[in-house]
C-alpha cells in the first residue's frame, strides 16, 4: 500500500513523529470537551443555585480530605430507580460551583446529591462517630475524630478568595467577612451576624451542626456541608419539558 | 541524524558545567522549601517541605559526586558492539519497580479486606478506606506503572537506537525525581493533601514538581531517538513516546488550579461541574489509554519479540494499529458520565468511540500474539513467555469487555458498581501487571549478566498464583456488580424499589471477602518474584554469571540493515 509506505518519513524523524502524535491526539479532546464552555445549553437556567458559604465550603474541604467520593457519587442519573431512590436526576446547574466536581464514580455506599435535610444533625453526628450504632450492616469507616478536631479556617477568606478567580460569584464583602460569617452560620449570637444575614440573603441554614456549642469543629462543618447537598434548587419550579432545558 | 559517525564511541563524560547547573537549580529549589517552611500555617506542608529539602541537598551531593574520583568519567562498560549502555539506571529502575509494585498490591489488598471488615479502618484518619484508595491506585499505576515504563522505555530505547541514554545527570533527575513524587504523594494523602481529582490526587506543587521530572523524561527520551545509529524509530518507541507527550498534555490541562496561598497545600481547580467532569475523565480515561495501555504496548512490542526470538507480525498492523489507537481512546471519557449531566451528544459520542475502540486494541493484540508464528513451543517451555502471553489475551479480554460497558444500556446497569472495578482489575493485574512481570523476568539476567533466572519454577508457580488470584478478583466482582445493579433497580408488583441500599451492601460480604482472598494470592505471587529476582542478582541457581557478555543473545545487534521496517528487531 502506497500510504503505509509513506509512514518511512515519521519512523526517521522524532521531531515529526512528535508532533503527528500531539495532533492526533489532540482533536479528540477538542471536539468534545470546548463545546462545552460556550455552548448554552450545556448548563441549564435554574432558581436558587448560590455558592457555598463558608463554612458549607470548609465542610466541603473536609469531604475531599477523606476521600468521600471515593464510595459515595454526588450525581443522580435519569434512570427510573435512581429517581425513586434518591430524588429528581441532577442537573448540570446544581455543581457549577464545585471545583472540582463530585460525581464520583462509584457507589460502595449511597448517592448523596439529595442527602440535605434527610436525616437529623444528630443522626449525622451519631453516624459520623460510629456508623454501625445507626445502620448495623454498614461498612463505612468511623470518622470520630471530626467531632474532636477544631476546624481550621485560618485560610478560608483566601480559599473563597480563590474560588471567586476561577469565577465562582463570591462578592468581595463575603471574601472579606469569610471568618466571621464562618463563625456566625454556627452561631446566631456573634456580634457579626447582621453582616452575614445581610451578605447570605438566601436561605442559609443556620445552626450549631454538631451538637457542641463551645467551639467549632470538623464536624459542624462536614454537616453543614451534607445538610444543604441538593437543597438549592426548588423543582416545584423547574421545567424539565422547557426547550432550554434539553439537552 | 540517522547518520553518524562510525567511528568507536567513547566512555561516557560529565560535564562540569551540568553538574554545577543542575545542582544550582536544585539549591534554588531548597531555598524555596525553606522560604515555605518558615511562612507555613500547615504542618503536612511543613512535613513535605522537609521531605524536599532534604531529596533537594541528597539531589546536589549525588551529582556532584557523580565521576568525581574519576575525572569526570562515567563507570560503565561496552557491549559486544562497542555501545556504552547506561545499565546502572535499568538497575535501579527494577528495583524501584518491584518495590512499589509490592507496597502497591499490598495497600490494594489492605482496602480489600476493609470493605469486608470495616473495623480494619480502625476509625482513625489516616489509615480510612478513603486515604488510602488514592494510595494504591497511585501506588500501582503511578509507582509501580510509572516505575515500570520508565525502566523500560530507558531500556529499549538504548537497545534499539544502539546509543547510550541521552545524558548523564539527567535520566537519574529523572529516576529520583520521580521517586520523590511519588512519596509526596502517598504521605499526602495519608495526611489528608488532596485535590480529590481520581487518579489525579496529588496538590499543585506536586503536580508542578511531576511536570518539571516529566519534561526531563522526554528530552532523556528524545535524545536518545536524536542519537540513534539507525534510520528508523523502532515500533516500540512511537507507543512510548505517544504515552510519554500525551500524559504531559492531559497532566497539564487536568490539574490547572489556583493555589489558595503560595505557603499552602491547598488549590482550587478552574474548572468546574459539567466541565470539571468531562476534563477529569477525558484525563483518567486516557491515563488508562496511554499510561496503562500505550506506554505497556511499547514493553508488548519489545520484549515479545525479543524474548521468542521473532520479528513483529506484522509492520502494517502496527502502523494502523498505533495511530488509530491514539486517535480513538482520546474520545472515549464520556463514557465515564453515561446518563449524567453530560449533555446527550457528548455521551453519544463518547460511546461510539468506545467501541470503535475495539479495533485497534485487538488489532494490538493480534500483532503481539501472531508474533510468536513459529515460536509456540515456547509457552510449554518458557512460563515468561507464558506471562507475556496471558498479559495479551488479557488485554484482549478487558478490551473486549470495556466497549461493551461503554454501550448506555449496559452501563447503567454497570455504572458505580463493582463490575467497574473487575474490569478494571482484569486489565490492571492482567494486562499492566503481568506483562511488567514478564519484562521484569526478561530485565534482571540481562542486565544483571546471569545466564538466566534463579528459578524458571518459580516463574510458573508465580504464574498460577497470580492467574488464580486474578480469576478470584474478577469474578468476585462480576457476581458482585452484576448483583448490586440489579437489586439496585429491582422494582415489586407494587411499583416500590424492592430493596433498601445497605441491604444490597449486605449481600456482598461473602463476595468482598472472596475478592480480598483472590488479591492476597496476588501478592503473594508478587512476592514470589521479589524472591526470584533477588536470588537471580546474588548468581543462585540457574543464574550463572557471565563474565563476557559477547555472546548474550541481547547484545546482538538489535537493529541492524537500513531497508528493515521499524518493526524489525532480531
Amino acid at each position: 500500500m502506497k500510504l503505509l509506505d509513506k509512514h518511512g518519513a515519521l519512523e526517521k524523524n522524532s521531531i515529526l513523529l512528535l508532533i503527528c502524535i500531539l495532533i492526533v491526539v489532540s482533536i479528540g479532546g477538542l471536539i468534545e470537551i470546548a463545546p462545552l464552555f460556550y455552548l448554552n445549553s450545556t448548563i441549564e437556567k435554574v432558581k436558587g443555585m448560590r455558592p457555598y458559604t463558608p463554612l458549607e465550603l470548609a465542610g466541603r474541604d473536609i469531604y475531599l480530605r477523606e476521600g468521600c467520593y471515593n464510595c459515595h457519587s454526588q450525581m443522580i442519573r435519569s434512570t427510573r430507580d435512581e429517581v425513586e431512590r434518591y430524588g429528581h436526576y441532577s442537573l448540570a446547574a446544581e455543581s457549577m460551583y464545585d471545583h472540582p466536581f463530585q460525581w464520583g464514580s462509584k457507589r460502595t455506599g449511597p448517592d448523596l446529591a439529595r442527602v440535605g435535610n434527610k436525616y437529623s444533625d444528630l443522626w449525622h453526628q451519631e453516624h459520623m462517630a460510629a456508623p454501625r450504632a445507626v445502620v448495623p450492616q454498614s461498612i463505612m469507616p468511623g470518622y470520630p475524630f471530626l467531632a474532636k478536631t477544631k476546624l481550621d479556617y485560618r485560610l478560608i477568606s483566601q480559599n473563597l478568595r480563590a474560588h471567586q478567580i476561577v469565577g465562582v460569584p463570591y462578592t468581595d464583602e463575603q471574601v472579606k467577612n469569610a471568618a466571621s460569617d464562618l463563625e456566625s452560620q454556627v452561631n446566631e449570637d456573634h456580634d457579626n451576624f447582621e453582616g452575614f444575614e445581610k451578605r447570605w440573603p438566601t436561605v442559609v441554614a443556620v445552626r450549631d451542626f454538631d451538637g457542641n456549642k463551645k467551639e467549632i469543629t470538623e464536624l459542624d462543618a462536614l454537616v453543614a456541608y451534607l445538610q444543604m447537598l441538593g437543597t438549592l434548587v426548588d423543582f416545584d419550579l423547574y421545567e424539565e419539558d422547557d426547550p432550554h432545558n434539553q439537552r | 541524524m540517522s547518520q553518524t559517525s562510525s567511528s568507536q564511541p567513547l566512555p561516557p563524560m560529565i560535564s562540569k558545567t551540568a553538574q554545577w547547573l543542575t545542582s544550582l537549580a536544585l539549591a534554588l529549589g531548597a531555598l524555596i522549601t525553606i522560604y515555605i517552611l518558615a511562612k507555613t500555617t500547615s504542618t503536612p506542608f511543613k512535613f513535605h517541605m522537609i521531605i524536599m529539602l532534604i531529596a533537594f541537598l541528597a539531589g546536589i551531593v549525588g551529582i556532584m559526586n557523580m565521576g568525581f574520583y574519576k575525572k569526570g568519567q562515567i563507570e560503565a562498560k561496552p557491549s559486544a558492539s562497542g555501545v556504552f549502555y547506561n545499565e546502572g539506571i535499568i538497575k535501579a529502575g527494577v528495583i524501584a519497580s518491584l518495590f512499589w509494585g509490592v507496597a502497591g498490591f499490598l495497600a490494594g489488598d489492605t482496602l480489600a479486606w476493609q470493605l469486608a471488615f470495616p473495623a480494619l479502618n480502625f476509625d482513625t484518619a489516616w489509615f480510612n478506606f478513603g486515604r488510602l484508595r488514592p494510595l494504591h491506585t497511585s501506588a500501582v499505576i503511578f509507582a509501580f506503572g510509572g516505575n515500570v515504563l520508565m525502566v523500560t522505555s530507558f531500556y529499549a530505547v538504548q537497545r534499539t537506537c544502539k546509543a547510550r541514554l541521552a545524558g548523564e545527570i539527567a535520566p537519574w533527575f529523572v529516576f529520583w525525581g520521580y521517586q520523590l513524587f511519588i512519596v509526596l504523594a502517598a504521605t499526602g494523602y495519608l495526611l489528608g493533601i488532596t485535590q480529590s481529582k481520581e487518579y489525579a490526587e496529588p496538590e499543585w506543587y506536586v503536580d508542578i514538581w511531576l511536570t518539571i521530572v516529566w519534561v526531563a523524561y522526554l528530552f532523556v527520551f528524545v535524545g536518545t531517538l536524536w542519537r540513534r545509529k539507525e534510520p528508523h524509530i523502532y515500533v516500540a518507541n512511537w507507543f512510548f513516546l505517544a504515552f510519554i507527550v500525551t500524559v504531559a498534555m492531559l497532566h497539564l490541562i487536568n490539574n490547572l488550579a489556583v493555589p489558595i496561598s503560595f505557603t499552602h497545600p491547598k488549590s482550587v481547580i478552574i474548572f468546574s461541574g459539567v466541565q470539571d467532569a468531562l476534563i477529569q475523565w477525558w484525563y483518567a480515561h486516557n491515563a488508562v489509554g496511554f499510561f496503562l495501555t500505550a506506554g505497556f504496548l511499547g514493553i508488548m512490542y519489545y520484549f515479545i519479540p525479543k524474548r521468542v526470538n521473532r520479528p513483529v507480525y506484522s509492520y502494517r498492523l502496527s502502523i494502523v494499529h498505533f495511530w488509530s489507537l491514539i486517535f480513538l481512546y482520546i474520545w472515549a471519557g464520556p463514557h465515564h458520565l453515561l446518563y449524567t449531566a453530560l449533555p446527550d451528544w457528548a455521551q453519544t459520542l463518547g460511546m461510539t468511540f468506545s467501541i470503535m475502540l475495539w479495533m485497534p486494541s485487538w488489532g494490538g493484540m493480534i500483532n503481539g500474539l501472531m508474533t510468536l508464528s513459529g515460536a509456540w513451543d515456547k509457552l510449554r517451555t518458557d512460563p515468561v513467555v507464558k506471562m507475556l502471553v496471558a498479559s495479551v489475551a488479557f488485554y484482549g479480554m478487558s478490551t473486549f469487555e470495556g466497549p461493551l460497558m461503554a454501550i448506555k444500556a449496559v452501563n447503567g446497569l454497570s455504572h458505580y458498581t463493582d463490575w467497574t472495578v473487575g474490569h478494571v482489575h482484569s486489565g490492571a493485574l492482567g494486562w499492566v501487571a503481568f506483562v511488567s512481570f514478564g519484562a521484569i523476568y526478561c530485565l534482571v539476567p540481562w542486565v544483571w549478566g546471569r545466564k538466566d533466572l534463579y528459578s524458571l519454577k518459580l516463574v510458573s508457580l508465580h504464574f498460577w498464583i497470580a492467574t488464580l488470584g486474578i480469576i478470584l478478583y474478577i469474578t468476585s466482582m462480576w457476581a458482585s456488580g452484576i448483583m448490586e445493579g440489579m437489586m439496585w433497580r429491582a422494582f415489586d408488583s407494587l411499583g416500590f424499589l424492592q430493596y433498601s441500599f445497605v441491604e444490597i451492601v449486605d449481600k456482598k460480604f461473602y463476595l468482598n471477602a472472596l475478592r480480598a482472598v483472590g488479591g492476597l494470592l496476588f501478592v503473594i505471587g508478587s512476592l514470589i518474584m521479589v524472591y526470584n529476582v533477588w536470588r537471580t542478582i546474588l548468581g543462585h541457581g540457574d543464574a550463572v554469571p557471565i563474565r563476557y557478555k559477547t555472546a548474550h543473545s541481547d547484545d546482538n545487534d538489535d537493529v541492524a540493515d537500513e531497508d528493515k521496517p521499524a518493526t524489525k528487531l532480531a
